[in-house]
């Protein structure tokens, strides 16, 4: 075949695509075309065609070894697992803070109550204490806001595995998430659970009850 | 002019925690009328049935933002002379001409203390002990 007929060729195949899926086509749709054009392009090449044949032959390798790497890095595993558990993670320091934050305003606010009840120089000495554990609990509004920045990069960088994923159709797996095989001591070291999966003490007082 | 500390401040923020942090302060300046609203569009609802002598506001809120809050009422006949006070993490030189072209009346950066929420509110509504 002509370098001529490998263009209408091509032009025939691409028309069709595009019929087919619109302008975003997956990587294994791409590698499909080019396998067909190869096995196409036998017969009378010339020079100039051989030179098109090693391009694309180049191109073929180049998509097949990207596809190999991106695939190693099991992007569905790091869109499942580690980013959802970091925005888990996150939030929960968010609520974990505000929890506490609330909790010790709630106690400088009883404090504040009592001032009635002493003399003025102390009841004084006490506003001024409150006033710095109330100046102290800006700090939750503060990490509230860095830590939804965070969120919010993580949530991007979600958003654009998945799109990876997408664009590898069915070769590389959206893996859910799975529980890791306890195999040596530091398997047990999962750190504090998330509210949503944590046991409380009573479930703790019942499973240790149940080897009795 | 005495300041009247029964006038009616309004403080705006999405977070509660920091709404009962500023109520707090205030109340140990001697404000005790605080409301609160959590976004630009309620404070707004707000302000145009209420009689309110300060708005003490956040920036970054959805669906309405602080800024948009603050040209709305520098727009408004009946509110265009309520002093105004953004209260914000934003920082940069930018957010504070923005701010001041909008016409806040001063500018308090996250975190801050109570000493500098009485600075700034006396530079505003007068000298207050």
């Amino acid at each position: 075949m002509t370098a001529k007929g490998v263009d209408r060729d091509l032009e025939l195949r691409l028309d069709a695509i595009r019929r087919e899926h619109g302008e975003t086509v997956g990587v294994e749709k791409i590698a499909e075309v080019v396998r067909s054009m190869l096995d196409t392009m036998t017969g009378d090449l010339d020079g100039g065609d051989l030179k098109l044949f090693r391009e694309v032959e180049s191109l073929a390798d180049y998509i097949h070894n990207a596809k190999a790497e991106i695939a190693a890095l099991r992007p569905g595993e790091i869109k499942n697992e580690f980013i959802a558990s970091a925005t888990d993670e996150l939030d929960a320091i968010v609520g974990a803070t505000e929890a506490a934050t609330n909790e010790i305003m709630d106690s400088a606010e009883h404090l504040e109550a009592l001032a009635p009840m002493m003399d003025a120089e102390v009841a004084e000495r006490m506003t001024e204490i409150t006033t710095r554990i109330f100046e102290a609990c800006t700090f939750q509004d503060i990490t509230g806001q860095r830590i939804t920045k965070v969120v919010r990069m993580l949530k991007e960088i979600e958003s654009r595995v998945e799109s990876l994923v997408k664009a590898f159709g069915g070769e590389i797996e959206s893996e859910g998430r799975k529980e890791k095989a306890i195999e040596t001591d530091e398997d047990l070291l999962n750190g504090p659970q998330l509210p949503t999966s944590a046991a409380d003490q009573a479930e703790i007082d019942r499973l240790l009850a149940s080897f009795d | 002019m005495a300041v009247d500390k029964n006038m009616n401040v309004l403080i705006v923020d999405d977070y509660k925690t920091m709404l009962r942090i500023i109520r707090n302060l205030l109340k140990q300046l001697g404000f005790n009328n605080v409301d609160e609203a959590t976004d630009g569009s309620m404070a707004l609802q707000m302000l145009r049935v209420g009689n309110y002598g300060l708005i003490i506001s956040d920036w970054n809120m959805e669906p309405m933002t602080g800024l948009q809050l603050l040209r709305e009422v520098r727009a408004d006949a009946k509110l265009k002379s309520i002093p105004f006070i953004m209260v914000t993490a934003e920082s940069k030189s930018e957010n504070v001409i923005a701010a001041k072209e909008a016409g806040v009346s001063n500018y308090i950066v996250k975190p801050f203390n109570a000493e500098t929420l009485k600075t700034k509110m006396s530079s505003v509504l007068g000298d207050f002990a």
